[in-house]
């Protein structure tokens, strides 16, 4: 079978569909309000501030199965400055929530890395709690480009 | 999958309160529970949800898992180490089983 320039272009743009919709079926995804409320449920009610956490996530993913992130919390992790848990959220997901760091005085450094799915172009947001009670958030949009028909 | 087999990096030794970095890796699918099989039923959800790693017993990094993490679950992280010991990793799986590693960690 011989394809001319417009055909070819055709075929990949349907293939690139397809591997769209596997990704994308299930519920609509989460609403920024959900969001909202999760953070709010993590923080106790607390506005988060910004600075301290520092999330890293690539400004493209081009395969939104596999997103490496890291994120990273200045403290001295010990005594009062210590950070007790980080909150990995994806507001454009079917669910928000990613994961939940859990650390200890052990932990040495708060930082970790992961690799998370992303359904399509959204924010990620990494929230930490602090043992003093203090609250901060960092938030990192990443563009996916499943197929280059996402974003 | 039928078996779930953990990979974990250690450094072999450290200096006594230095802060080490680890790897794990776990082979698992981790279904997310929203996609489809090709006759329309919802494939049910089987992820891991709660890794853990200690160090002599204490607690040092622990993740609730959600279905947003990816296939083959991969965790880096630090621990500091204050003496010669074991580093404990537990994996929990939605049916219950659990997946452990040990790592042997020398402080010189």
């Amino acid at each position: 079978m011989k394809l001319d320039r417009r055909q070819a272009l055709v075929l990949t743009g349907s293939a690139a569909f397809i591997a769209m919709a596997g990704l994308g079926v299930g519920p609509a995804a989460a609403a920024a309000e959900d969001t909202e409320k999760k953070i709010m449920d993590f923080t106790g009610g607390k506005a988060p501030e910004s600075g301290k956490i520092s999330l890293t996530a690539p400004e493209i993913a081009e395969n939104g199965n596999t997103v490496p992130i890291t994120v990273e919390v200045e403290s001295a992790m010990t005594g009062d400055d210590m950070v007790q848990s980080v909150l990995i959220l994806a507001d454009g997901n079917p669910n928000p929530e990613v994961a939940t760091f859990n650390f200890t005085a052990l932990s040495g450094t708060a930082a970790a890395t992961t690799r998370m799915r992303l359904a399509k172009t959204q924010s990620v947001i990494a929230v930490a709690k602090m043992a003093d009670g203090s609250v901060f958030m960092d938030k990192k949009e990443v563009k996916v480009t499943i197929g280059g028909c996402g974003g | 999958m039928a078996t779930s087999k953990p990979r974990v990096k250690v450094p072999k030794t450290a200096s006594a309160g230095e802060t080490v970095v680890i790897k794990t890796l776990i082979s698992h699918e981790m279904e997310s529970g929203q996609r489809k099989d090709k006759d329309g039923n919802v494939i049910p959800r089987k992820i891991i949800n709660r890794f853990t790693c200690e160090f002599n017993g204490q607690p040092v990094f622990s993740c609730d898992i959600d279905p947003a993490i990816s296939a083959n679950p991969y965790f880096e992280f630090s621990a500091k180490v204050p003496e010669s010991g074991t580093f404990k990793f537990t994996w929990v799986d939605d049916d219950g089983s659990t997946y452990t590693d040990e790592q042997k960690i020398e402080v010189k």
